[in-house]
């Protein structure tokens, strides 16, 4: 019998994160998570552990290693303001349903609720934007929590998992079998729930009898890989396909029958179609309120049919008239033998007009335009970048001008909306995807949030081509304040900029100007060409241009401004939607 | 049979005693729907499962928590008021919770539902036997006695307990301590 070997708490974490395919650990290291990071170098494995600058920087690295690889990445914190700092990027994933677990050290045990030395209740604060959290009660209790962990982040409708681990846990013996077996039996994945027949059979009903259906896709075709079958299923039946943001890629862009995407800024077609049909059948999308509109009034002269994964959203912003839960997959399998070719003719013809008339564009004269600049790059890459927003004017422009064709190739904070967002996630993207290009665009506002990743990028040499679009504004909301506020400036001015190429320099970082429409071929091109690195390219943009189309908050899809309104046209009011 | 028809027949009507009609009316209006919830029982599942009420802005009036049969689980009785749209999809985001087996509502079904209530009513020699008898009528115990006061013990629908608050509002009351009411589904069904 051979004698138990006898491992400590983090060697335990170590091995376990092993077992479960831990590519990457995100994280930054502090005096409760010593023995976890000294079981790093104790412990031989494959994980590779990726020292940050900030915290924040660490979970948004993890989330876009997720976002573009479909596979979780691990965050690794100390306790108190280390665990807090994690905060804003597992609420960024759990809004968009990435998948994520989040390590955070804590205070010894007993010494946990005396307000010891950066001790946070982590486990309560993290409560409300977690898909499930622990707090280790023992070191045996690690093996059959990481296990459970990772099989709840990944499965079902994904999200972040957040272990807290007091330092006695990780520093003790750890004697428990590594392969411990789960042990929750509350959760329910709906993964492999019978698909109700009667609900599949009402919705190929539906479809049959629909003169101008409509698919609405969103984020759960990618999670479930259910996109050939979609693909399959549309081009059989002829119906057109609106995509929410993040839903941007589960079905091709550049295909004859996609609208692109719907919503606030989405493209006019798309919001047309929206108000036009009369059968909407939406596979994975949550109905967010950026593309409602108004719900009382949200595509009312239609049938809506509602496919999801999670049965608490059926019902929370748009009661449909037939529903099915399940995975997106499984749904579009059972639902493709009982759809034949419709006859959507005329109806698509119909959009074929639209498409013509209302095209996403932008005009070419005057100042350095972000659409430009997108543009170029879309056209210099052929399309077949991961590009990686952060929040704000450009990425809404990003996700107009950098046609999606497949899935998790546009990476954007769609739910929460995190400004800092896109350097982090692109880092973790490149990670995940060393072989592909990855673009990261940026507001001059939403970089500056997380800057420091710049040396993250330098010190792995990581070929992200980081866009700044800069107006010197936060723009997206200098938009609403000349739209609906009279144009009263408050709080929006970015006077105090650095000088973004310099600032790349002294990381070692290659950076370009770009000021000139008549530079943006030649600049892009360098850019994409450079090789040693990343690159930053900060580009003087017109201070003052508009997104559009655009639904004004809260206002019913038919109230779009497909352009800028006319000079001395009607004062618009103030939203009544939520930001 | 729903709380509200519980309320119309179980509460003294209107009476200056307990309830003007203006608070009555509002009672009706304002269903408190009573759930049963089984959980693993795990530190945090009552925060989250609070939580989620909390956020939709809805007010837990009464709940009572024990281990189950099975001690690693235990079971939940909630009585939840607020707008009775939007409480479907917060019990399918509290079942959705990873610790929660399930979370069923019981408002609309025949389960039966007990609470029980101690009250405390400041009374001597002169009306002890108006208070005795009005205890007898309820079926309630008589715990404690002394020169000046009673304490009662009552066991039954909550309605009925609160008609025995009403009833006593001519004594002055001291303390009142409710349970919150616990729940069972009758025969087959389970809770």
């Amino acid at each position: 019998m051979a004698d138990k070997i006898t491992i400590d708490g983090g060697q335990a974490i170590i091995k376990c994160l092993e077992a479960q395919g831990v590519e990457y650990i995100f994280g930054y290291s502090g005096g409760s998570v010593i023995p976890i990071f000294d079981a790093m170098i104790t412990t031989p494995s494959n994980i590779k552990f990726v020292l940050v600058r900030h915290e924040q920087g660490a979970t948004h690295m993890a989330d876009g290693y997720a976002r573009a690889t479909g596979k979780p990445a691990v965050v690794l914190v100390t306790s108190g303001p280390g665990a807090t700092n994690v905060i804003t990027g597992i609420m960024t994933a759990h809004m968009d349903s990435v998948p994520m677990i989040c390590l955070t050290g804590q205070s010894v045990s007993w010494m946990i609720g005396k307000d010891a030395f950066q001790e946070a209740d982590i486990f309560d604060i993290s409560m409300p934007v977690v898909k499930h959290s622990y707090l280790l009660k023992s070191s045996n209790e690690i093996p059959r929590t990481i296990r459970e962990a990772f099989h709840i982040a990944t499965t079902g409708r994904p999200g972040p998992v957040l272990i807290d681990i007091p330092k006695d846990m990780s520093a003790g013996p750890m004697t428990a079998d590594l392969n411990a077996e789960m042990d929750i039996p509350g959760y329910k994945t709906h993964e492999d729930d019978q698909i109700n027949q009667e609900h599949i059979l009402a919705i190929a009903e539906a479809l049959a009898t629909s003169q101008k259906p409509l698919f609405l896709i969103g984020h759960g075709v990618m999670i479930s890989g259910a996109q050939d079958a979609l693909r399959a299923l549309v081009e059989k039946i002829q119906v057109p396909v609106t995509t929410t943001l993040l839903g941007k890629g589960a079905f091709p862009e550049t295909h004859e029958l996609s609208l692109g995407w719907l919503g606030m800024h989405g493209s006019a077609y798309a919001n047309k179609a929206i108000c036009d049909c009369d059968l909407l059948v939406n596979i994975g999308s949550r109905f967010d309120d950026r593309i409602l509109g108004d719900p009382a009034q949200f595509c009312k002269q239609a049938t809506i049919v509602h496919i999801d994964i999670d049965p608490s959203e059926i019902g929370k912003m748009i009661q449909p008239d037939i529903y099915c839960i399940g995975d997106a997959l499984k749904v579009i399998n059972a639902l493709d033998p009982h759809v034949g070719a419709l006859n959507t003719e005329d109806w698509l013809k119909k959009l074929d007009g639209w498409k013509q008339r209302y095209p996403l564009k932008f005009k070419r004269q005057g100042g350095l335009k972000m659409q430009h600049v997108i543009d170029e790059f879309y056209k210099l890459s052929e399309g077949e970048a991961i590009v990686v927003t952060d929040v704000g004017q450009h990425q809404m422009w990003a996700g107009q001008f950098y046609k999606t064709d497949k899935i998790n190739r546009f990476l954007s904070s769609g739910g929460a909306g995190t400004m800092g967002f896109g350097l982090p996630a692109a880092i973790g993207a490149q990670f995940g995807c060393p072989d592909d290009l990855v673009i990261c665009f940026s507001g001059d506002g939403g970089f500056q949030m997380t800057l420091f990743e710049l040396a993250t990028a330098a010190l792995y040499k990581l070929p992200i081509k980081i866009v700044i679009l800069n107006n010197h504004y936060l723009g997206m909301v200098r938009q609403w304040q000349e739209l609906f506020y009279d144009d009263r400036k408050s709080g929006v001015d970015l006077e105090g900029n650095p000088d973004f190429v310099k600032l790349a320099e002294s990381y070692g970082i290659k950076g370009f100007n770009l000021r000139r429409p008549g530079d943006v071929k030649r600049i892009v091109k360098a850019a994409l060409d450079y090789n040693e690195g990343p690159c930053l390219i900060n580009c003087e943009v017109e201070k003052t241009d508009n997104v559009f189309p655009m639904v004004p908050a809260g206002k019913p899809i038919e109230d779009m401004l497909i352009d800028a309104p006319k000079e001395g046209s009607k004062k618009l009011e103030k939203p009544t939607g939520s930001t | 049979m729903s709380l509200v028809t519980d309320l119309l027949t179980f509460r003294p009507l209107p009476s200056d005693l307990y309830l003007d009609r203006m608070e009555l009316n509002m009672i009706k209006k304002k269903t408190i729907h009573t759930l049963s919830v089984y959980v693993s029982n795990k530190p945090g599942v009552l925060a989250r499962i609070a939580q989620t009420f909390s956020r939709r802005g809805y007010n837990i009036e009464s709940l009572v928590v024990s281990t189950a049969i099975d001690g690693r689980f235990s079971r939940m009785t909630i009585g939840v008021s607020g707008a009775i749209e939007g409480l479907g999809q917060i019990i399918k985001q509290v079942d959705k919770l990873i610790d929660v087996l399930h979370c069923t509502d019981h408002t609309f079904d025949d389960a039966v539902t007990k609470e029980m209530g101690l009250v405390k009513i400041s009374v001597g020699s002169e009306g002890r036997g108006e208070a005795l008898q009005i205890a007898e009528h309820f079926g309630c115990k008589t715990v404690d006695l002394t020169d000046t006061s009673i304490m009662l013990q009552v066991v039954g629908d909550p309605a009925k307990i609160d008609a025995l608050m009403g009833m006593l509002q001519k004594f002055r009351l001291i303390e009142v301590v409710r349970t919150g009411k616990v729940l069972m589904s009758r025969g087959a069904e389970t809770t």
